[in-house]
Order: structure tokens, then C-alpha cells, then sequence
């Protein structure tokens, strides 16, 4: 048990090479049924993403790897994913590679506010830890993340956006 | 995933193809996860009749999976690289919601899933995105229009997602479990749609003459599709009844009140088109669609109808 979740844990995602799948909150629990069956569930960051079913071949692929015969990757849709469920390591790996972490998401309880000025948001610029940034596109490298600018070092990055 | 493709044995030390498909063959046309609801509790609740629950997922499906389509056409077409990545991330939303709600209705009613030759790779929700027929789905008609210019688009992802929007808030109460689970995951994505397609709706009408001009004449042009919305067929009144579903005729308040927010900020009156008729009545969530679908559903399907055992 102990080394199947030591295994899946290891997975890194595929667009946030930077992240495991545990730190990013994406993997919910690694059950050994049987003597080389082992059963991952994972949750979607986003109801289309791309990159599950390669998170779903690499699990496959290092479980196998560690001698685990049969592994079932099952997807759990409830709770919904949130960037919240991303790990203090994480966020700290996020920083480390240039890519500001998230704040904290917004709730989505009740009715949501219609919001029509442009989401605003602190965001310090990983490079240097200024607080002066500003918004360039809400879409970065991946449709996950925002494009900003540092207005003091003048380096663009990356933002994972709140959800 | 049993069946794989039989290669002889004298060529396959010189196919480059051998091996490909011995682990992770998968129907070549849709999605690759075995089971978009693994884990999932599937249990139909007390009291719901699931030919019902079927029925109701496949219209939340349809328009998912429809208007995923259109806007999907705007991928390399749109103004600019992030407006072409945010309709693409909206697009691709949608069809995430779509794949959901189709597997939930294949799994509630397994007759609504058209039959496919013997031993088809193709997953329930492959089978009814590719191999029904216009008049089987059942969305509404605003979903199907053939894309205009971006003001078109603007305004058809506003009105479309502030409708759906307000009918998730109130379905993440359903008393499905996959329902609710899809609708808890959908109003965060939505959120994004409806304040995306807000923003550029107000920054077109109050931009240049040219793009006001444009704008009224796509709100204009799509207002008359708005009411069929809010029009509830005898299915959403028995999913609502049964309380898996919801009433669209009880979100028209808030759906209202969102839009005249929106129109409101841009200073634009509330259009006086009236609405579109059905044909005798009917309408999309009866299967009654104009031609446009057909020839989207010709070009979306034909791949997959021609080889309904594709593996790749």
C-alpha cells in the first residue's frame, strides 16, 4: 500500500512537470485490492482537460513499472477539483519554476456574481517578489494560466489561475 | 480494448506499426478513458424514472456537445491568439460537460444508445455523440446556428451560458449524484464563459461605431431564440418533479436579471424581436433542428460512421 502511493505520488502532471500529481491535489487515494492490484482515483482539474488521459497512462505506466500487474485509474468528479487542493510544496514548486501559485479561489456557493471588469488579482512576480504586476492575457501557456508582467523587473510569467 | 488488430507474424518485425495498439488501443474517434464515470455513484435515486433521467441528461448533453461544435469552428479563426485560446478552453469546457452528461444518460438508460456493429470499440457516449441523426438530439436551437462574425459569437456564448449557468447553480441540488457532481464542476467553468462573453459584449458596444453596429445587429439576430431557453418540455418538468432536474421556466428570473446587468453596462436596450416559432410547435428539445445541424452533425459524424470499429 505504502509503496503504491509512494509510486503514484511521483507522477508528475504533464503540462506542470514542475508539480506531482499529489501536489497539484489531482490524486485522491491509491488502494491496494489484491496482490498486485492497485486502484488511483483522480479527480478532473477541468471537465475537458487534455491532460487527464495522460496522467491516467502515466499512473498506468509507473505502477506497472513498480510490479503492480493491474491498475485501475478511476475518476472521481465529486468534490469538483480546486486550485485550494494544491500543496504548500507545490506552490512552492510553482515559484521555483517562474510560475506565480494561486490565491485563494473564489466560492462558487450560491448564486456567482457576474464580474465584468478584469479579474483582479495580487499577484507577486516570481522572479523578483514584486507586488507590481500587471495582466497581459488571461490565457498563458496552458488555458489554466493567465500571462503577467513584472513592472519592476519587466519579466513576463505565468499565473495558475484561482478555481 | 479486447479486441486488437490481428497483424500477420512475417511482417511484424518490419511493421513500424506492430506494438502500437497492444496496450492502449482505444476507439479512434472520441475520448480515451474507459469510463468517464468510474467511481461515480450511478444508483438511480428513489422515485426517478431513469427513461426520464436518460432524457434529461441528453438535452443537457445536446447543447453541451452542440455548442461545443460551433464554437470549437473558431479555433485559428478568432481576432486574436487569446481570444482563439479562450473560445478553444470554452469549447473544450463544454465538451468535457457534454462527454458527462452523455455517459449519465447512457448508463441511467441503455436504450437510448444507438447499436453499433458487433464488438465496436466506440464508449455509450461515442455512440451517441456520432451515430444519431439530427432529428434525435435534443438540443435547443440557439446552440446550432451556423457561426456569423465574433459579435456573433459574443453574444451567442453570453446568452447561452447565462441560461446555463443559472440552471447548473440550481441543478448542484439534484438529487443525481452524476447530475449534481457535472453541475458543481460546470458553474465554475460557466462562471468563466458568461464573464468572458460579458466583457466583450460591453467592449464591443461601447468600442466603434462599427463594432456597436455589429453587435446589435447579432443580439438582434439571436433574440428570438432566447425564449425557447425557458420553454419546459414534459421531460424537464418530470426531472424537475422527480428533483434530478430543473425547471428552465424557473430560471428565467435570474437568468434575466444576470442580462440586464450586461446590458445595462453596455447601454444597450433589450431587444423587441419576437420570438422564433417552432415547426407546429416544436421546437429543439422535441428534435425539431433547422438544416445547419445536419450539415454540422454530416461534417462532425462521417469519419466516425465510416469506420465504426476504428482503433488507433
Amino acid at each position: 500500500m505504502h509503496r503504491a502511493r509512494t509510486v503514484a505520488e511521483r507522477v508528475t502532471d504533464p503540462e506542470l512537470p514542475m508539480l506531482t500529481l499529489a501536489d497539484l491535489g489531482v490524486l485522491r487515494d491509491v488502494d491496494v485490492v489484491g496482490d498486485s492490484h492497485v486502484v488511483v482515483d483522480i479527480t478532473p482539474t477541468y471537465s475537458g482537460c487534455p491532460a487527464m488521459a495522460a496522467m491516467r497512462d502515466d499512473l498506468v505506466r509507473e505502477l506497472q513499472g513498480a510490479g503492480f500487474d493491474r491498475v485501475e485509474v478511476r475518476v472521481s468528479l465529486d468534490p469538483a477539483w480546486t486550485t485550494d487542493w494544491i500543496t504548500p510544496e507545490g506552490r512552492a514548486a510553482l515559484a521555483a519554476a517562474g510560475i506565480a501559485p494561486p490565491g485563494p479561489a473564489p466560492s462558487t456557493s450560491g448564486p456567482i456574481p457576474l464580474t465584468l471588469l478584469p479579474t483582479a488579482r495580487q499577484v507577486r512576480c516570481p522572479q523578483c517578489d514584486s507586488p507590481a504586476t500587471e495582466l497581459v492575457s488571461e490565457f498563458g501557456s496552458t488555458a489554466c494560466k493567465a500571462q503577467y508582467r513584472c513592472t519592476s523587473c519587466l519579466e513576463p510569467f505565468d499565473h495558475v489561475k484561482e478555481i | 480494448m479486447d479486441s486488437q488488430i490481428d497483424i500477420p507474424a512475417e511482417d511484424e518485425h518490419d511493421s513500424a506499426y506492430a506494438g502500437l495498439l497492444v496496450n492502449d488501443a482505444h476507439w479512434a474517434f472520441g475520448t480515451d478513458f474507459e469510463d468517464p464515470l468510474a467511481g461515480v455513484d450511478t444508483t438511480i435515486p428513489d422515485g426517478v424514472d431513469a427513461p426520464t433521467l436518460a432524457a434529461y441528461a441528453l438535452m443537457l448533453g445536446d447543447d453541451a456537445l452542440v455548442m461545443s461544435h460551433r464554437v470549437s469552428e473558431w479555433t485559428s479563426n478568432a481576432p486574436d491568439l487569446e481570444d482563439d485560446i479562450a473560445l478553444s478552453n470554452i469549447a473544450l469546457d463544454l465538451l468535457g460537460q457534454s462527454r458527462l452528461l452523455l455517459a449519465r444518460a447512457a448508463k441511467a438508460d441503455g436504450s437510448v444508445v444507438p447499436a453499433l456493429p458487433e464488438g465496436s470499440p466506440a464508449p455509450p457516449e461515442d455512440a451517441l455523440a456520432f451515430f444519431r441523426e439530427a432529428h434525435q438530439l435534443r438540443n435547443v436551437r440557439l446552440a446550432e446556428l451556423v457561426n456569423g462574425d465574433f459579435a456573433e459569437a459574443v453574444v451567442r456564448v453570453l446568452l447561452f451560458s447565462v441560461w446555463r449557468l443559472a440552471t447548473f447553480e440550481r441543478l448542484r441540488d439534484s438529487r443525481d449524484h452524476v447530475l449534481a457532481a457535472v453541475a458543481a464542476k460546470g458553474v465554475k467553468e460557466l462562471a468563466y464563459h458568461r464573464d468572458y462573453s460579458a466583457r466583450w459584449f460591453v467592449t464591443l458596444a461601447q468600442g466603434t461605431d462599427e463594432s456597436r453596429r455589429r453587435l446589435l445587429a447579432a443580439l438582434e439576430e439571436l433574440w428570438p431564440l432566447w425564449p425557447e431557453l425557458f420553454d419546459t418540455h414534459a421531460v424537464e418538468a418530470a426531472a424537475a418533479a422527480s428533483g434530478v432536474g430543473v425547471d428552465p421556466a424557473e430560471v428565467r428570473a435570474a437568468a434575466e436579471g444576470v442580462l440586464d446587468q450586461v446590458l445595462d453596462a453596455a447601454d444597450v436596450p433589450r431587444p423587441e424581436a419576437r420570438r422564433r416559432a417552432g415547426v407546429l410547435g416544436r421546437t429543439g428539445r422535441d428534435g425539431m433542428h433547422g438544416e445547419p445541424l445536419s450539415r454540422m452533425l454530416a461534417e462532425m459524424q462521417s469519419v466516425a460512421r465510416a469506420h465504426p470499429m476504428g482503433q488507433w
